[in-house]
């Protein structure tokens, strides 16, 4: 008789664990190089507790009801409960904190698709460290770990949460446009952008800022391309990504870094700096984070704050494609598979 | 080792560029389009049985239009060619809408009975239409977008069928002539969007190929001009 289990969840077996401790471990002892303190925070949080640290963002996959009849959740992501803990249980403590964590998370995602409601994340938070060197600490530490998982060809998206908020204030576009503008954006749609832009009545010079902005990514040479366009918003961006991206190459993790002016992730908490992590042998994204400089302050403690986290499974399975790929072209790269 | 465990579509590679080709009636405008940008379609076309296809600069990999968005979430192709219709009936599917190719027009519409006002009288008595429709995702978005409520049901065969035994009050289906339509005594009563083929991308290789893609999608532009 076959006893089912939930949608989204899976049994993990002593081969895959073995392989997947591993990899934790490299992660861990990146984190703790860098001076990120481990800490742990509950699986179930007060619903009213996530909501306020994001109500726009990733869907709760589980609520259910205590014995006195409150409303708790399954954590989205450790990004919040880390924000409640700095605010209550390190009140009285001096910033900056260095933090990590290894914990599950839950999503309401369609299974099908390859995710999985119950996921594994390994990351950081640097929470009272100010943009740009604080952004550039973080992505250093995300870089060490990325080499530590052996995943040497994988690359970090940088783009900025705030450019498209900002230029569409500076464009006079109104509040219901804008959401629909910035939905598109977030799905990248670029027929219905255009389609959208077209309708907005701007002049020549703001529609081609709007349509060609999220298709500049590369190197440094983008960031020039989007002063061209031109405008207030852009230039603070620009400014912005710049500081930081010099950070990024004073610290030697310069090459790793992909700048991308169309990048916008689907949390709601993020300003300014914004992270996602590619490796060129899998398709979908290994990580993210960026920078939350309000998300403390919704819990009563107003600090600068930036973090990202790994998908664990998603790097174990990258490192098996990348282990793949360098057997079958012959090649042996260095710090193949598991870190060493 | 896990590796024996990994399907190798999830695997990218780092050769030539998968685009993943629609079969059935995106086929033609798709080899069409290739031919203007200078892509050799000629195996292609030859009617062989293979699914995978060498054509120097990029590799085609030929599919159903609808399995054109699962490929190329999973990255198991780069970029791909479906219809708006097949996007829309899988608005969740996290790839890149690039360029409206402008082949491949047809409407989708909400139709009913010729002379009939069972359509109209279900939405005043009832408070819901029945709706048989192939594409019950986007069918369900339209009306709840519409503030209305329809009971939506999925077929899989001829839709023109459901009002005529009394399945459905109406259906949401793709015209292209209306002919067919016509023939079954039925008539538009809604445009719910106008569907032409697209072109998509997977998000990583969108970031990290972005020459190649951004080369290839400024090409189809050109050529769809």
């Amino acid at each position: 008789m076959t006893h089912r289990i939930p949608p989204g969840t899976r049994d993990i077996l002593p081969t895959e664990m073995r392989e997947l401790r591993r990899l934790q471990g490299a992660l861990s002892a990146v984190f703790e190089r860098y001076g990120y303190g481990e800490v742990a925070t509950p699986t179930i949080e007060y619903d009213e507790v996530l909501a306020r640290g994001d109500e726009r963002g990733a869907p709760v996959a589980y609520r259910f009801f205590d014995a006195d009849g409150a409303l708790l959740a399954l954590r989205t992501d450790m990004t919040v409960p880390i924000a409640r803990l700095v605010a209550t249980r390190l009140a009285s403590e001096e910033p900056p904190f260095r933090l990590s964590y290894f914990a599950n998370a839950y999503r309401a995602v369609r299974p099908q698709r390859g995710q999985m409601r119950e996921f594994a994340q390994a990351g950081i938070e640097l929470v009272g460290a100010e943009a740009p060197d604080g952004t550039a600490e973080v992505i250093e530490v995300l870089s060490a770990a990325l080499d530590a998982a052996g995943l040497t060809r994988a690359v970090i998206g940088l783009g900025d949460a705030d450019l498209y908020r900002q230029l569409l204030t500076e464009l006079d576009v109104s509040d219901e446009r804008r959401e629909g503008v910035l939905e598109l954006l977030a799905a990248h749609d670029l027929v219905g952008l255009e389609r959208e832009v077209d309708g907005l009545g701007l002049d020549a010079r703001a529609s081609e800022t709007l349509l060609r902005l999220p298709n500049l990514r590369g190197g440094a040479e983008v960031l020039d391309e989007a002063r061209e366009l031109g405008g207030a918003a852009v230039e603070r961006a620009t400014q912005r990504l710049a500081a930081t991206y010099g950070a990024l190459i004073e610290r030697g993790v310069g090459e790793r870094i992909h700048l991308d002016l169309g990048l916008l992730r689907d949390l709601g908490y993020y300003t300014g700096a914004i992270l996602e992590v590619y490796d060129p042998a899998v398709g979908h994204i290994l990580g993210g984070g960026g920078r939350y400089d309000e998300l403390a302050g919704r819990f009563g403690r107003a600090l600068p704050a930036a973090g990202f986290a790994l998908y664990l499974e998603r790097v174990h399975i990258a490192q098996a494609e990348e282990e793949r790929a360098s057997f079958t072209s012959g090649e042996q790269v260095a710090g193949r598979g598991v870190a060493r | 080792m896990r590796l024996g465990t990994v399907s190798g579509s999830r695997a990218r590679g780092d050769g030539a560029l998968k685009l993943a080709v629609p079969r059935g009636a995106l086929l033609e405008g798709t080899l069409d389009l290739l031919d203007r940008i200078g892509v050799d379609t000629a195996a292609v076309r030859s009617g062989s049985r293979s699914l995978v296809f060498d054509a120097s600069d990029l590799v085609l990999v030929t599919m159903r239009p609808s399995d054109v968005p699962t490929y190329v979430e999973a990255g198991a192709a780069d970029i791909g060619i479906t219809g708006k219709d097949v996007l829309m009936e899988q608005r969740e599917r996290a790839v890149y809408e690039l360029l409206d190719l402008g082949f491949g027009r047809c409407r989708m519409v909400l139709a009913g009975r010729r002379d009939d006002d069972s359509l109209a009288e279900a939405e005043r008595r009832l408070g819901a239409m029945r709706i048989a429709t192939k594409y019950p995702r986007a069918a369900e978005h339209h009306f709840s977008e519409s503030g209305r409520r329809a009971e939506v049901i999925e077929v899989k065969g001829s839709v023109e069928l459901a009002p005529l035994v009394g399945l459905a009050d109406g259906i949401v289906d793709l015209v292209d002539t209306g002919r067919t339509l016509a023939e079954n005594e039925l008539e538009v009563r809604e445009e719910i969007a106008t569907c032409t083929a697209r072109l998509v991308a997977n998000r990583v290789a969108h970031k990290l190929r972005a020459a190649e893609v951004d080369k290839l999608a400024g090409r189809m532009r050109e050529a769809t001009r």
